[in-house]
């Protein structure tokens, strides 16, 4: 990043009343990302990852805002939410582990594989979550 | 790069400048400059959308002209298993192949047939491949294959790579001719495939030249249809022809091709919005148990094609009734388990990826441009009417940027500055 540059920015509402819309941010972010000319295996990388922060906030935390930073070497993307919070992170790290209601289990969701995957496509993530207050989750992508 | 031949055009005097295409083009590859439609062809997947929303019938598809073609030759029809919905009270395959017969080709051969063998390849080659490459994804329509070249090139290797139906079925009936009729001359047997939609045309025109091409022609079925429907009697027993079962006749219908393959865990889209949502969720990691992805641009599959002649859902009934009384399958491949398939089958390759989208081959421009259309996004009302000639005040914003249109086109914006001026004057 030249000195002095501020990062491209892109916000996106998502929706928590609006299962159906979930996703639609990282198919946007995907589109902005290709016109930028990023490479398809980090552009898949961010669209997944950020897919699956939307899915959690929709499901758990009644949807929540998406921040997109964007500068030529690093892509950050925070979610944040005023949802229940997590917990415990390190069992919700763990794959398989899910506390999604059985109606949105029967949509094909709710395999415990979100923040695995999240951890697993971004080169960063920090989660600071407090019970009752909500969730803020930062992930960086790198790109080389 | 190789420049993609297509087979969807303008005809201008005929075009009135409205916006109806403009708003259908999935990859938004239309703008109305100068009163007029423009295609971008780097971006425009030959999908016939546009024709089919054309109020004035301004857009058109390329194809070969009945009239056009040489008598003189060997003509071989392959007749799209679509071309069976096409007719009322058709209760045998054999009386369309004997009109085909009458209208004065040679042959007929069936691509229904050939699409049977690319069913048993597609089992043989997910087989062979085993669980970690799954999803496949067909590769039959051609809109779907240039799409993922274009837009999904992390799902490139997940294409098919066996031969669509038409071009087996031209390889198969240009093979059988020449072992029937040895004394013709390869050069005078020519196939004219018989094709619901433009990108097919598309398709053939796009074979690389180092590559054998073994469709020489391809008529519309709106072109045949009057002419077929005279030549077809129904009061004489016609030879026995057909030699497709219900497999082959299920494949214009969205999800006969996939089900087919006798495997639960598919997926069948059809019309081109839904194709590319699917596509978005497939790319996202979502479905993760699916084996096998059908995609078929036309709404209802092949049969929503917009060189029909007849409503799809109509046509997809009657064939149907058509496939009542076949055998399940007619023809079978031969390989034994565990052996290669052989490498002349396996043909399709995606497109160059190369991204249309991308706004400047410099990294840094392009950043400087896409938070230009941003702030310029910000300043249009995002009503996307069309009237500037954009689809979407956003696409507006790129094109401003991109330096083909101005701020000032946009009318509404217009509009409110005026109003302010008046405002001003009134004061």
């Amino acid at each position: 990043m030249t000195a002095g540059q501020e990062p491209l920015h892109f916000h996106y509402d998502v929706d928590g009343n609006n299962f159906t819309s979930a996703g639609e941010a990282s198919v946007q972010v995907k589109r902005m990302l290709r016109q930028m000319g990023f490479h398809p295996d980090l552009i898949r990388r961010i669209s997944v990852a950020m897919y699956e922060g939307e899915i959690n906030m929709v499901i758990h935390a009644k949807g929540g805002v998406a921040d997109v930073y964007v500068t030529p070497e690093c892509i950050t993307v925070i979610l944040k939410d005023v949802g229940p919070g997590i917990k415990d992170v390190k069992i919700a790290m763990q794959e398989g582990y899910s506390t999604a209601p059985d109606n949105i289990r029967a949509l094909g969701f709710g395999a415990g594989m979100g923040l695995p995957n999240m951890k697993r496509y971004s080169d960063d993530l920090k989660i600071d979550s407090v019970v009752g207050v909500g969730t803020t989750i930062e992930m960086k992508f790198l790109s080389a | 790069m190789i420049v993609y031949k297509h087979s969807v055009s303008l005809d201008p005097e005929k075009c009135k400048g409205c916006t109806n295409c403009l708003r259908r083009c999935p990859t938004q590859a239309i703008r109305i400059r100068n009163g007029k439609a423009r295609i971008n062809s780097t971006l425009c997947i030959d999908c016939g959308e546009c024709i089919r929303h054309c109020p004035y019938k301004a857009k058109k598809a390329t194809f070969d002209e009945w009239d056009s073609l040489d008598r003189e030759k060997y003509l071989i029809a392959l007749p799209a298993p679509s071309l069976f919905g096409q007719f009322a009270n058709l209760d045998d395959a054999d009386y369309l192949l004997q009109g085909l017969i009458n209208l004065g080709f040679s042959e007929v051969f069936e691509v229904a047939k050939a699409a049977e063998l690319v069913t048993d390849y597609t089992r043989a080659y997910m087989q062979r491949m085993g669980d970690a490459h799954m999803p496949f994804i067909s590769t039959a329509c051609p809109v779907v294959v240039r799409l993922i070249s274009l837009r999904f090139p992390t799902l490139r290797s997940k294409m098919v790579p066996v031969m669509p139906p038409i071009e087996l079925a031209g390889k198969l009936a240009k093979e059988r001719a020449l072992k029937d009729h040895p004394e013709l001359n390869p050069d005078n047997v020519k196939t004219v495939f018989i094709s619901p939609c433009p990108a097919k045309v598309s398709w053939v025109k796009n074979t690389p030249a180092e590559k054998d091409c073994y469709i020489d022609y391809v008529v519309s079925m709106s072109d045949i249809y009057f002419r077929l429907l005279s030549k077809m009697d129904r009061g004489r027993i016609p030879q026995v022809m057909s030699e497709s079962g219900m497999i082959g006749m299920s494949w214009p219908s969205s999800g006969g091709e996939a089900s087919a393959l006798m495997n639960d865990h598919y997926l069948a889209a059809d019309g081109i919005e839904n194709i590319i949502r699917v596509l978005d969720d497939i790319e996202m990691g979502h479905f993760p148990d699916l084996k096998f992805v059908e995609m078929n641009a036309c709404p209802g599959g092949c049969v929503g094609g917009v060189m029909t002649v007849e409503n799809p859902y109509i046509a997809r009934v009657r064939i149907r009734s058509l496939q009542r009384y076949m055998q399940i399958q007619q023809n079978h491949i031969a390989i034994p388990e565990g052996e290669p398939l052989p490498h002349e089958i396996l043909t399709v390759e995606p497109g160059e990826y190369s991204s249309a989208e991308i706004l400047d081959a410099d990294r840094m421009r392009s950043f400087r441009m896409m938070s230009e259309i941003e702030r310029i996004r910000n300043l249009l009302p995002g009503m996307d009417c069309g009237s500037c000639g954009a689809p979407t005040c956003r696409a507006h914003a790129e094109d401003v940027v991109r330096g083909e249109s101005k701020l000032d086109d946009c009318v509404i914006r217009m509009r409110e500055l005026l109003r302010e001026l008046e405002r001003d004057d009134g004061k």
